[in-house]
């Protein structure tokens, strides 16, 4: 039976084999794959303009982006492609709470500038390579 | 205490505004309510971990805190931040990135106040008596804790960037370190109430944080699938994440042969029912449920809907939420003198809760499901399988009416028999004082 040394050895040694290799992992991902995927040389100032605007309103409170964040509103990541610059920019700008079948969003007013600046991020979110997320519908199920 | 019940209040509006109802949109509009339902469930279960490793290491150290005035300012300074932070979200005033929504300037102060806890703890257990292994697995996962809410911390201008290093906090949290945390609560639980040889239960401790890590660490990979991250996690994700509930399967059979082979029989019911309750539902919420949807060709339909919000909640509860009720129901009577263990208003407040709970989990699974096959099968419109759903939510909010009476009257008994009773009063329990919350 496992003595009380040896199942010490077994977390102590489990624990940083795996800490070794996810740090591994993680380097490869964040100095190759992930600037590859992701189009990190396209990251202009607008787009990290556009993110900040993303953050400091919490827009992951309600939407999903990549499919994080909350699940009262729409995902996003694929918004550029499914809705187009005007529609985005008519919703960002609105002085009235946007509510399309009764759901309201907050009425964030944002100026021209900084409405094209969300747009210019959806637009470089789109773009990202996500291993196929999100699915596309089932053909069969189609009306 | 307060904070838990601001917590659940929020998750109120939150499910009405789902339901259809939203009247308080001008006020608490929906991110506001979400943030503020997480973040205070983070900052009582800190407070929660907090309170238990002050009364659990000067016990198991067999020495004092060095400093029980310090420990007090901590713990409601933590609190108040915690307030400031929510009432910041009101204004509108966050750094919005999901889970570590609170404004920068407060993220240093958070810092400030749990290294102030750490130094007291690592104190006192370095002038303790003696260093067990229950009190050393408890103080890495409390360290652990602290060090990675520092990654959570660094600015990214690449979202995917930001996603990658947000998990390393809050995957690392709650499926690495938390657990160790929990690990140590429960063997302290286990020593005290089950009278099993402590030599016996520390060995499966560490063969349980030891699965926990393996599993874990690698885990992080379901985090990264679908976030413009590289495909080789899909696999590692999908393999160590598929092994997570091993970790959680071996506490809850810890919990329950340490109980059957226990030989000694604890006055303190509620405590054991606590204990065991949490060992369990951890299992099934964060163990049984997160492994339904973590596999990739599971998650890659499921990823960013409702299925999510029912593992968290019963996970969280079972996981966490029940621990810290566990170790209150413990150190309540030691503390307070009061022998009241077998109040029964305290047992209708566990079975009552554990049920609202599970039927809280069943409303989210139906409406996760059918969201799922509605919106990504079948392709509908957001809003229109909102609308198809809505009807859940109903059922969310009858099953969450059964879950805060259970809380309340939990928290009622907490308030009414918290007060020490003076004449049962041993000296040198007065100042261990376990605030759970503000």
């Amino acid at each position: 039976m496992l003595s009380k040394k040896q199942a010490k050895v077994f977390f102590l040694g489990g624990t940083l084999l795996f800490s070794l290799i996810f740090l591994g992992l993680s380097y490869e991902s964040i100095t190759a794959s992930i600037p590859k995927k992701t189009n990190a040389d396209q990251i202009s100032d607008a787009v990290i303009r556009g993110k900040h605007i993303w953050d400091s309103n919490n827009c992951m409170g309600c939407h999903t982006l990549l499919g994080e964040g909350a699940y009262y509103a729409p995902e996003l990541t694929k918004v550029y492609e499914r809705k187009g610059e005007t529609y985005i920019k008519t919703v960002l700008m609105s002085e009235k709470p946007w509510a399309p079948r009764g759901r309201q969003m907050v009425a964030y007013g944002l100026s021209e500038e900084d409405a094209n600046d969300v747009v210019e991020f959806f637009k470089w979110v789109n773009e990202m390579d996500l291993n196929g997320f999100p699915p596309k519908p089932s053909e069969a199920l189609q009306p | 205490m307060l904070l838990i019940i601001l917590q659940i209040t929020y998750g109120f509006i939150m499910a009405f505004a789902h339901y259809g109802m939203d009247g308080l949109h001008a006020w608490v509009p929906f991110n506001a309510a979400r943030a503020t339902h997480n973040n205070l469930l983070v900052v009582w279960l800190l407070s929660g971990f907090m309170g238990a490793a002050y009364y659990i290491i000067p016990e198991e150290a067999q020495r004092e805190l060095v400093s029980v005035k310090l420990a007090y300012i901590q713990l409601i300074t933590l609190a108040i931040v915690g307030v400031v932070a929510i009432i910041g979200f009101h204004f509108n005033w966050w750094e919005g990135r999901k889970f570590l929504e609170i404004p920068r300037p407060l993220d240093y102060l958070v810092v400030v106040n749990v290294l102030t806890f750490l130094g007291i703890i690592l104190a006192t257990l370095y002038k303790g008596k003696q260093q067990t292994t229950t009190a050393m697995v408890l103080t890495m996962g409390l360290v652990f804790a602290a060090l990675l809410y520092l990654p959570g911390m660094i600015w990214f201008d690449n979202q995917a960037m930001d996603a990658f290093f947000r998990w390393w906090v809050v995957h690392l949290w709650v499926e690495g370190v938390w657990e160790l945390i929990m690990g140590g609560i429960l063997a302290f639980l286990l020593i005290k109430l089950t009278g099993v040889d402590r030599e016996v239960i520390e060995k499966w401790l560490y063969v349980i944080v030891g699965l926990t890590f393996l599993s874990g660490i690698l885990g992080t990979g379901h985090h990264y699938y679908y976030i413009g991250t590289p495909e080789y996690w899909l696999l590692i994700g999908g393999i160590f994440s598929a092994m997570e509930p091993l970790a959680f399967l071996g506490m809850a059979l810890f919990a329950i042969h340490m109980y059957r082979k226990g030989g000694k029989s604890h006055p303190n019911k509620i405590a054991l029912s606590w204990t065991l309750g949490t060992a369990i539902v951890a299992f099934a919420g964060a163990g049984l449920l997160g492994l339904a949807h973590t596999l990739p060709q599971v998650n890659m339909y499921t990823h960013g809907t409702l299925v999510t919000a029912m593992h968290g909640h019963l996970a969280f509860w079972g996981a966490y939420g029940m621990l810290i009720f566990a170790i209150i129901s413990y150190t309540m009577p030691l503390m307070t003198g009061r022998k009241l263990f077998e109040l029964p208003s305290n047992i209708y407040a566990f079975w009552l809760s554990l049920i609202g709970m599970l039927g809280m989990t069943t409303a989210f699974a139906a409406a996760g499901v059918a969201q799922v096959y509605l919106e990504r099968k079948v392709g509908l419109d957001f809003m229109v399988a909102q609308k198809e759903i809505e009807i859940h939510f109903l059922i969310l909010i009858l099953c969450a009416s059964l879950f805060t009476t259970g809380i309340l009257i939990f928290v009622y008994n907490f308030i009414k028999y918290g007060r020490p009773n003076e004449e049962a009063m041993q000296p040198e329990e007065e100042f261990e004082a376990v605030q759970p919350a503000a």
